[in-house]
């Protein structure tokens, strides 16, 4: 740990994501972070906001630790995750609920048993299944269609069942990277308010968006990145005026 | 860890993603007939040659006159030579007999003649030592040939039939080994080549298990024991179509030809054994190394 994150432990009470000057370059030469310097306190839900290519998703994926950063630090609770030998890497996912716009549920299982792979990847017994599943898909509403196909679900229903996938372990933190991208705007705010609700439990949430409405909508925290460069960062007082630029985009 | 939850893991799959499945079955299946007729053939045709290995033969003829000192001396001598494996003594009785069974008509026209030496019939121990064996008898000195024993009358050892035979059969056996070894690797490669194609099929649901947090294990065993029951299925499906080959193939031809009757031949228990156990072997870890490159982080 080093001085800056003491002093925002002691400013804002502890840190559960904090970013220090991390940069990411490619293969290619092409720079998807740059310097990027950031902390998120316990508790806080963080809009990750900007223009295709800007840095949001290599932001979402040096946090997962699908990819290394070239440069910097990040910490998770604490934790130097740069540091992470690959073998505990699925512990730390374990940790971490994710959302994407893509949903990504596994086609061959059925509703139930989609949720019911992130608890059995635990190493969860037979009974802490039967008991925890039912009970967060009721949660999101989809009790009724337990033993249903991803394939049989619109993508409202679909992006539930991640939602519950990602938080059925009760993660201290979730990320969800464009979790409205591929849904209706009545659709979409459903998810969001699941995500609300879920952040209201205590849980930790960054949302990575180009839904412009919703973000002014919810008035929380916004983290603006633009080729790879945190642009802005405020709380949500005075932020709507700002938003007629990024519109335009 | 869990092994239920992986078997009916393995299950799930064979049961919903049947069209791969059923690629890398067939892939094995017929893999595993060709090894399944490959190996029988390469044993009966180095059984074969070995076979025609061992007829190589020193013959040392013995002069009439020869002493029973000279004789017990030039036995000892052969004896100690450490490339020689048997001396067999054949008298001159024992040399007319074979050749009365050999060419009766001759035989018949010696009368009580007997024109034939005694001889010394040395066995090497390598078919390949024998020229080894008559220069250790012999000495070549200005066309003239002096042997070690004033017992023997001439050595032969058919000379050139040897060398063919020995190029022959060497030749022979290496092109049996370079094409089942070449064969072996050829079906490793489709093997796993199908398997790779029916896993890089599934490679989201690999990605999307990394992303929920399971171990590369976790997500591994599934994958394995899937191979190996499709290199079981694909290897006992291979090795009944064998049976059922060789009962009303081989069987009754090999009455007539001698290859199939040598007697070297592995069994048909063993070659389905060593078949199921290789079939199954590649298949699963076919399966096991071709996901390391999706399970990489």
């Amino acid at each position: 740990m080093h001085a800056s994150s003491a002093e925002h432990l002691s400013e804002y009470g502890s840190a559960v994501v904090e970013f220090d000057d991390v940069t990411k370059v490619y293969d290619d030469g092409t720079v998807g972070l740059e310097n990027a310097t950031t902390n998120i306190r316990r508790g806080e839900f963080v809009f990750l906001v900007g223009p295709t290519g800007c840095g949001k998703s290599t932001f979402i994926r040096v946090l997962m630790k699908e990819f290394e950063a070239t440069r910097g630090h990040i910490f998770i609770a604490g934790r130097d995750i740069t540091r992470l030998k690959p073998d505990r890497v699925p512990f730390l996912r374990r940790n971490i609920g994710a959302v994407f716009q893509d949903f990504k549920l596994l086609p061959n299982r059925t509703v139930y048993d989609n949720v019911a792979y992130s608890l059995l990847v635990t190493g969860a017994s037979r009974s802490e299944i039967r008991e925890k599943v039912p009970h967060i898909l009721r949660l999101v509403g989809l009790s009724t269609k337990l033993h249903n196909y991803p394939d049989q679900l619109s993508g409202g229903e679909q992006q539930r069942v991640s939602v519950a996938r990602a938080f059925v372990n009760h993660p201290p933190l979730l990320i969800c990277d464009e979790p409205t991208g591929n849904l209706d705007p009545e659709t979409s705010l459903g998810i969001m308010q699941l995500i609300y609700r879920i952040n209201r439990t205590g849980t930790t949430v960054i949302v990575a968006t180009h839904d412009q409405g919703m973000v002014d909508r919810m008035r929380r925290r916004v983290i603006e990145l633009r080729d790879g460069h945190i642009v802005r960062d405020e709380q949500a007082a005075g932020y709507t005026s700002e938003f007629s630029a990024v519109d335009a985009q | 860890m869990n092994f239920r939850f992986f078997m009916s893991e393995a299950i799930r799959t064979l049961r919903r993603n049947s069209a791969p499945s059923f690629a890398a079955l067939m892939t094995v299946m017929i893999t595993t007939i060709v090894l399944g007729v490959f190996i029988p053939v390469t044993d009966a045709t180095t059984g074969a040659a070995n076979e025609i290995r061992g007829r190589l033969l020193v013959d040392v003829y013995l002069k009439d006159d020869a002493t029973q000192a000279e004789l017990t001396a030039l036995r000892r001598k052969l004896e100690q030579n450490p490339d020689v494996k048997t001396v067999e003594y054949i008298s001159k009785d024992e040399a007319k007999a074979s050749l009365k069974g050999a060419l009766k008509d001759a035989a018949e026209t010696l009368g009580k003649e007997n024109p034939l030496p005694a001889s010394y019939r040395v066995t090497p121990r390598d078919p390949a030592e024998v020229g080894k064996i008559v220069d250790a008898l012999e000495s070549i000195e200005n066309g003239k040939t002096t042997y070690v024993s004033p017992a023997i009358d001439d050595v032969k050892n058919r000379e050139d039939e040897t060398d063919k035979i020995l190029s022959i059969t060497g030749g022979v056996k290496y092109a049996m080994w370079g094409l089942a070894i070449l064969l072996v690797l050829t079906s490793t490669l489709l093997v796993g080549n199908t398997i790779r194609l029916s896993i890089y099929a599934r490679r989201r649901e690999v990605e999307v298990m990394r992303m929920v947090g399971a171990t590369a294990w976790f997500i591994r065993w599934p994958f394995v024991i899937e191979g190996v029951f499709v290199g079981a299925a694909g290897g006992v499906i291979a090795i009944l179509l064998l049976l059922i080959a060789k009962q009303t193939i081989v069987d009754p031809l090999s009455e007539s030809f001698a290859l199939f009757a040598a007697p070297e031949t592995i069994g048909f228990l063993p070659l389905a054994i060593l078949l199921l156990v290789s079939a199954m072997g590649i298949s699963a870890a076919g399966s096991g190394f071709t996901l390391r490159r999706f399970l990489k982080l």
